[in-house]
């Protein structure tokens, strides 16, 4: 093995014995490598070796339009596109001084909440499959799939969706797309009752779960954990609720916290999350308001395409803003938003041209795989398998 | 909704929590502030930058014990050519700030916080990567994203987009 870290004892040193995991191990979740020291069964560090998806995304940034960034944030967590467009076109808007009529505000939250039950569908069936049942990964995806239909319906995209654009939304929803959320929304508690009955309970699931892979509260805080992985070490933060961002401050929902921080307590949150989410969702199809779904702000946001056929004026701005983009006062956001996985944040920054000097994104699997490292220490190789489901890694998020 | 335009000026900016403690700590050390936008940005010496973060991290009444992120950003070909930036946050009052520490382009260097929040680690690792800046008293500071043989800075902005070929 070439370019051992350079904190790790050489092999058999001190008795113990240096084993790669990944990047093409079966539960990593993509292309994470982990070097694992044992001693033993027993792990004694962890050392998480990522770069394998870098595609320079940052870099790309600096080379495109303003609204040419959206469709590549979707790319870096591949599992929630939707909250990824949402920090970024909500950064944007915060250095312009847009403001967001409410419909789009809302259909943004509805879609965020959709996009949360998605990924952490994902999530569940991966993480229950990796500790060996089955049952749940077909079960989860059998929910999954409705959820992308409803993708497809909105943007015409399944898993690469773009839709939300700076200023609002690229399209109106279509006729009859909120019936069959509210459909799906009233089914979806049953479905959460199913996967519990399989898991929560289960013998086999409790045993590889409890007391596994524990992270105190202040390890959690000083390693950067953020999201369900943060809060099921009993610390309270949420940022739809410490944080409002578009429109969430008219949405009741609880925050589930668990005190254990094992990897059972970060299961227990996430499945808490998606009833919560179910919930937002009924609350926003319910209070849905009417109106348009894009700023009024000729000079960011591409006209209809009614308006660019028939009006000189809409014809003109089109053409500006496809050739030439929009100028974006100078100024630095850092915009962070509660991803299904914690804080996502996009730090931009402008110099008052047509293209982001510096984007920046702070991905929260970045910030929890360190943790992962701390929760492994002094756990069975086996368990590394259930600690890496349980903070829910997207690699594409860590490499950007 | 028109943009307020920033305040620069310390006194009136003096009621938020992390500008007040550093005050307090070493007002030297502060080189300058900015409220824009419902940010507050404090420009820091970089010499000072570990005692800054120590001291907002120990701070009681509002202790700023979660680095949110950390990166930097290249001003070339202008001087000082790098700024180093953090964003913390204080978990239990919800409050954000963003620190920046300016660095000259001719072999830029910075004392590591890692010993002040360990998930520095990483993050202090891709600045080093992609940005060439060095982090001193950083445990293992190895490139992360790009492969170890890799040359040149890819983030910095006298590096092509499409890369040298």
């Amino acid at each position: 093995m070439t370019n051992l870290p350079a904190t790790f004892a050489e092999p058999g040193q001190d008795g113990t014995l240096i084993l790669n995991m990944g990047p093409q191990h079966p539960s990593t979740h993509g292309v994470l490598r982990l070097v694992l020291e044992i001693d033993g069964e027993t792990i004694v560090r962890v050392k998480p070796e990522i770069g394998y998806l870098h595609t320079g995304i940052e870099k790309t940034c600096e080379a495109k339009f303003y609204q040419q960034v959206v469709p590549l944030t979707d790319r870096i967590d591949y599992l929630c596109p939707m909250t990824n467009n949402l920090a970024y076109c909500l950064a944007v808007e915060k250095l312009l001084g847009l403001e967001i009529p409410p419909k789009a505000q809302w259909m943004r939250v509805l879609m965020n909440e959709l996009t949360r039950i998605n990924s952490h569908l994902v999530w569940l069936g991966t993480h229950a499959m990796d500790l060996g049942a089955m049952t749940v990964f077909l079960y989860c995806f059998r929910e999954r799939e409705d959820v992308l239909r409803f993708f497809e319906m909105v943007s015409g995209q399944r898993m690469m969706t773009s839709y939300f654009r700076i200023g609002g939304l690229a399209l109106e929803p279509p006729l009859g797309f909120f019936e069959k959320v509210k459909k799906f929304a009233d089914r979806f508690p049953g479905n959460v009752d199913e996967y519990e009955g399989l898991l929560t309970g289960n013998p086999i699931f409790v045993m590889r779960t409890k007391g596994v892979a524990h992270l105190s509260a202040d390890d959690a805080i000083a390693m950067g954990a953020c999201g369900p992985t943060l809060r099921g070490s009993g610390v309270d933060i949420d940022l739809r609720r410490d944080a409002p961002y578009t429109g969430y401050e008219n949405f009741k929902f609880n925050v589930p916290v668990r005190t254990e921080g094992d990897v059972f307590a970060r299961y227990l949150c996430r499945v808490a999350e998606l009833r919560e989410s179910i919930g937002i969702v009924q609350q926003a199809l319910a209070g849905m308001p009417e109106g348009p779904v894009k700023a009024d702000a000729p000079k960011v946001v591409l006209p209809d395409r009614e308006k660019m056929k028939t009006q000189m004026e809409a014809l003109i701005y089109h053409f500006k803003i496809i050739t030439e983009g929009f100028t974006v006062p100078a100024g630095e956001v850092y915009q962070a938003i509660e991803s299904p996985r914690g804080e996502m944040g996009y730090y931009i920054v402008s110099d008052g041209t047509a293209k982001p000097y510096r984007v920046h994104m702070r991905g929260p699997s970045y910030a929890n795989l360190q943790a992962l490292a701390k929760m492994c220490e002094g756990q069975l190789i086996a368990d590394v398998v259930a600690a890496i489901g349980s903070i829910d890694v997207v690699l594409g998020d860590i490499d950007r | 909704m028109a943009l307020a335009p920033p305040i620069t000026d310390i006194e009136q900016l003096k009621s938020h929590p992390a500008l007040g403690r550093l005050l307090a700590w070493n007002a030297s050390a502060v080189e300058a502030v900015k409220f824009d936008r419902d940010e507050l940005t404090i420009w820091i010496a970089q010499e000072s930058i570990r005692e800054a973060a120590t001291a907002l991290r120990d701070f009681a009444d509002c202790p700023f014990n979660y680095l949110a992120d950390l990166t930097a950003v290249d001003w070339y070909p202008s001087e000082p050519r790098f700024e180093v930036v953090y964003h913390l946050l204080s978990i239990s009052r919800k409050e954000r700030v963003r620190l920046k520490a300016r660095l000259d382009g001719s072999s830029p260097a910075i004392e590591s916080v890692t010993s002040i929040w360990p998930s520095a680690n990483h993050y202090e690792r891709e600045v080093f990567d992609l940005f060439g800046i060095r982090f001193t008293g950083h445990p293992n500071l190895s490139r992360i994203m790009m492969p170890d043989n890799w040359e040149g800075h890819p983030l910095r902005k006298d590096y092509p987009v499409e890369g040298y070929r």
